[in-house]
């Protein structure tokens, strides 16, 4: 799904790197748990969280994903601003829950990450 | 590759805000190598689990990143309080990570287990109140090391 496109239905507010709004993410991971975004994801992926401290980009960064939605209003810091533009992560704030976000994702052909196997 | 290139870093410990810089640095070099991705992305995932646990736990270390020839290796130090029972660390979801640090969206008891996913090869010394020597390997081709 075209970043843009999420952006769309969830009615979200660019907070920066519009300019890659046409870049694709393959699947989706909702989670305010940093640990498991390390352990689970697997591929180019969208990080939907409402936590809101550095670690969320710099984890997003080692598992390049390239976009970040911060649900429930959510607002990232300036320290936080400068370092996804300076690795061009798009961040953007939607007013939507987790559960709620997802849900308009996933119902729009936006798959989440593969089962977590043990 | 003729000669190995290493990267040093000092972790502080001080400021879990700033946590995961020097991984983020090592990314960054990694890239400009013009290294595979997939070996990138391991090697990234096993240093940022490693540099965050040093913050938690260790007050900081050191890292160092050798470029080798046949592998990547990180090996990352410190003087904290040392690992009582490996074995158990190694389990994933054992955790003797504070409150502080879960409401900032670690310490599940994640970090080794993801360390030794993501490594090849991984070996972890620590004595108690002495610190702690973790050595992670990451090959370029299955049966480098």
């Amino acid at each position: 799904m075209k970043i843009s496109r999420m952006q769309e239905l969830l009615d979200a507010k660019v907070l920066c790197c519009e300019e890659n709004l046409g870049k694709h993410v393959y699947s989706a991971f909702g989670c305010d748990l940093m640990s498991d975004v390390l352990a689970y994801v697997t591929d180019q992926a969208v990080l939907l969280t409402g936590l809101v401290n550095p670690q969320v980009i710099r984890t997003a960064l080692m598992m390049d994903m390239v976009c970040i939605v911060f649900v429930r209003s959510k607002v990232p810091s300036d320290e936080m601003l400068a370092l996804a533009k300076e690795n061009g992560i798009v961040m953007m704030s939607t007013n939507k829950t987790l559960y709620n976000t997802c849900g308009l994702l996933y119902s729009n052909g936006l798959v989440g990450t593969s089962e977590v196997t043990k | 590759m003729s000669e190995n290139l290493t990267f040093r870093f000092n972790v502080e410990g001080d400021d879990f805000t700033s946590a995961g810089q020097a991984s983020v640095q090592v990314k960054k070099n990694l890239r400009q190598l013009g290294l595979d991705s997939e070996i990138i992305r391991r090697v990234s995932i096993a240093m940022y689990e490693g540099e965050i646990n040093m913050v938690i736990h260790a007050g900081g270390g050191t890292a160092e990143v050798n470029v080798c020839e046949d592998y990547i290796e990180i090996i990352l130090e410190d003087h904290g309080p040392g690992i009582k029972d490996i074995e158990q660390a190694m389990q994933a979801g054992y955790s003797t990570a504070p409150d502080s640090i879960r409401s900032l969206g670690f310490g599940a008891g994640m970090g080794l287990p993801n360390m030794k996913k993501n490594s090849d090869t991984m070996t972890v010394e620590s004595t108690v109140g002495v610190g702690t020597r973790i050595v992670m390997r990451i090959m370029y081709k299955e049966g480098c090391v």
